[in-house]
């Protein structure tokens, strides 16, 4: 619990630089947002009730000092093409992306597991050689090419799984394959190395020589240890996985952040733009804070650090 | 070179694949001499024949010229990021490392800041602040990737410093920059050069990423990203339209992956 809440308060100066660095690329980054929304031919004094009502006309570190107030009260303003607050807007759409995230990543812990058992167990056999040629292909395939050959073969072709859209579980299959083969295929190399350099360890021989099976041996005590490295990736890549999510979104037709995202992007709506930057760079930096603190819960060696 | 091919069979497959991308991007325009850009309405979705050995698009454009000027577009734009990354952030990891002290501290605080930010969704939020455009996807890909290499120079520059080589050379008065350059450089190539060559990878599949976003190049340019786009609506009359630009994008990756893999195995650096 201490431990927990150290990694809370660690994480304080963290999200403050996430915010601030957001806020910098809205701001401080040259392009003119108003005249951009307007378009070439608005009027001046368009452009300059725009700017006022947008707050554009304080000065910066009065934005700045209002982006972080408002931050600190779940205010993310109002956002432009949609007439609603920003924060509501994404409360509406987190659920379906934190859905399809997870989802991704059970397929990829699914896939992912079972070949780099295979290969590491057999270390230089075919099953090895099977597992990783089929690992270094997943992590080639890009998710923009693998989501439209899903649909092809499994919903257009068998018409086994719906195209578009989210509902029940036949909705997330596709999506989650797609966004999860490329992870599993990380983890599976990832695992595999790690349970390489396990079997070899001292523990493994007396596992083996007090009579327990290979198998056991494996699963009992070299997995367990072999599991470190692999749950570090794991919270490395979930954060990734989440804005992956991005373009699997737009693939799939899903209502999530991130076409809520691409969305605010294309109807120039900065305050959205920005609302949706910082909930996906706070949930990464949150997931990330997850995985550090699963990480010492698994290996007690690096509980006091 | 059979002795290459069996002792470090991913160096020998990513190489070629990677000759064979470099060949088709440079040499393939040449040839090929179809315009990429040439809209023809009487050849709509055409199938592939003679004269269009993969067919035409949507607006009657040689898809095999497309594609071929894509990898030109591809390689172009990634080893340039890659090019830009590695010299942005090996200065900086670079002059962290010899500094020390509290400059040390202050840039990898800052380094630390960019990086706990997801790489993809910054290079997406500059794209669209500053607008699509080659420059602006080069700028907003290298601001994704320089944060690794500045973490990998300064911590291959940490190591290497205590050598006595090193101090050997500041002994005889080196300046830091002489002693990075001259010096370190030697050192640091072999990691940096898998470092590098995995990251041509991630970029070509990032700026893949960000064109069918419409983040990317322009949509008449032919960028694979954009041709992935803009192949879906025809996915079922004409699936090559999409499966031409993903085979090209996986081939590449699965290319740079290889070599990349191949080229820690030759120097003895694992990944990670």
């Amino acid at each position: 619990m201490r431990q927990l809440m150290r990694r809370l308060v660690a994480l304080a100066p963290v999200a403050l630089g996430v915010a601030t660095l957001t806020f910098a690329l809205i701001h401080l980054v040259p392009g003119d947002p108003v005249s951009a929304m307007l378009g070439d031919y608005a009027a001046p004094a368009d452009i300059a009730r725009m700017r006022h009502d947008l707050k554009l006309d304080l000065p910066l570190w009065k934005q700045y000092g209002d982006f972080l107030f408002g931050l600190a009260h779940c205010d993310l303003g109002q956002s432009i093409s949609q007439h609603a607050p920003v924060a509501r807007l994404i409360r509406e759409r987190y659920p379906a992306t934190l859905e399809l995230a997870g989802a991704g990543l059970l397929v990829a812990i699914i896939i992912a597991f079972p070949l780099g058992i295979i290969a590491g167990a057999d270390a230089g056999g075919p099953g090895d050689l099977a597992a990783m040629g089929f690992a270094i292909l997943g992590v080639s395939v890009p998710h923009l090419y693998l989501g439209p050959l899903l649909m092809i073969v499994f919903s257009l072709d068998l018409g086994w799984l719906p195209l578009t859209g989210r509902g029940g579980l036949a909705h997330l299959i596709l999506p989650a394959v797609t966004m999860g083969t490329a992870l599993a295929a990380i983890l599976a190399r990832m695992l595999r190395q790690s349970l390489v350099q396990v079997i070899g360890a001292d523990y493994m021989r007396t596992a083996r020589s007090k009579g327990l099976s290979e198998s056991a041996a494996l699963i009992r005590h070299g997995l367990r240890n072999a599991l470190t490295p692999v749950i570090t990736l794991l919270g490395l890549e979930a954060g990734a996985l989440l804005t992956g999510s991005i373009v699997t979104e737009m693939i799939f037709s899903w209502p999530g952040l991130g076409r809520l995202l691409m969305s605010a992007i294309n109807n120039r709506d900065y305050p959205l733009v920005e609302g949706c930057v910082l909930t996906f760079a706070l949930s990464y930096v949150v997931v990330n804070m997850i995985t550090d603190f699963v990480y010492s819960a698994v290996d007690p060696r690096i509980r006091r650090g | 070179m059979a002795s290459v091919i069996r002792r470090n069979p991913s160096l020998a497959t990513g190489a070629v694949l990677i000759a064979l991308l470099m060949l088709s991007a440079i040499i393939g325009p040449l040839v090929l001499r179809a315009n990429p850009l040439a809209v023809d309405l009487s050849r709509v979705l055409a199938a592939p024949g003679p004269g269009h050995w993969l067919g035409c698009d949507s607006l009657g454009r040689d898809l095999l010229a497309r594609i071929v000027w894509g990898a030109r577009l591809s390689l172009g734009v990634s080893t340039v990021v890659v090019a830009l990354s590695l010299a942005a952030g090996g200065l900086i990891g670079g002059a962290a490392a010899l500094a020390g002290g509290r400059i040390d501290g202050l840039i990898m605080r800052a380094v630390d800041i960019v990086m706990a930010f997801p790489g993809f969704l910054l290079a997406i939020a500059l794209a669209a602040i500053l607008g699509p455009g080659l420059v602006d996807l080069v700028i907003a890909l290298t601001a994704m990737g320089w944060t690794g290499y500045a973490r990998l120079v300064r911590g291959e520059v940490l190591s290497l410093r205590e050598r006595e080589y090193i101090e050997a050379a500041r002994a005889l008065g080196a300046r830091p920059g002489r002693l990075l350059f001259r010096h370190l450089m030697p050192g640091l190539a072999g990691p940096l050069a898998v470092q590098a060559t995995f990251g041509v990878g991630g970029i070509i599949i990032a700026e893949a990423a960000l064109s069918f976003l419409g983040l990317g190049a322009r949509p008449p340019a032919p960028s694979w990203g954009n041709m992935l786009d803009a192949g879906r609506a025809f996915i079922l009359v004409a699936p090559l339209l999409t499966t031409a630009p993903g085979v090209a994008i996986g081939l590449s990756v699965l290319g740079f992956n290889l070599l990349g893999d191949g080229l820690a195995q030759l120097i003895g650096h694992r990944r990670l």
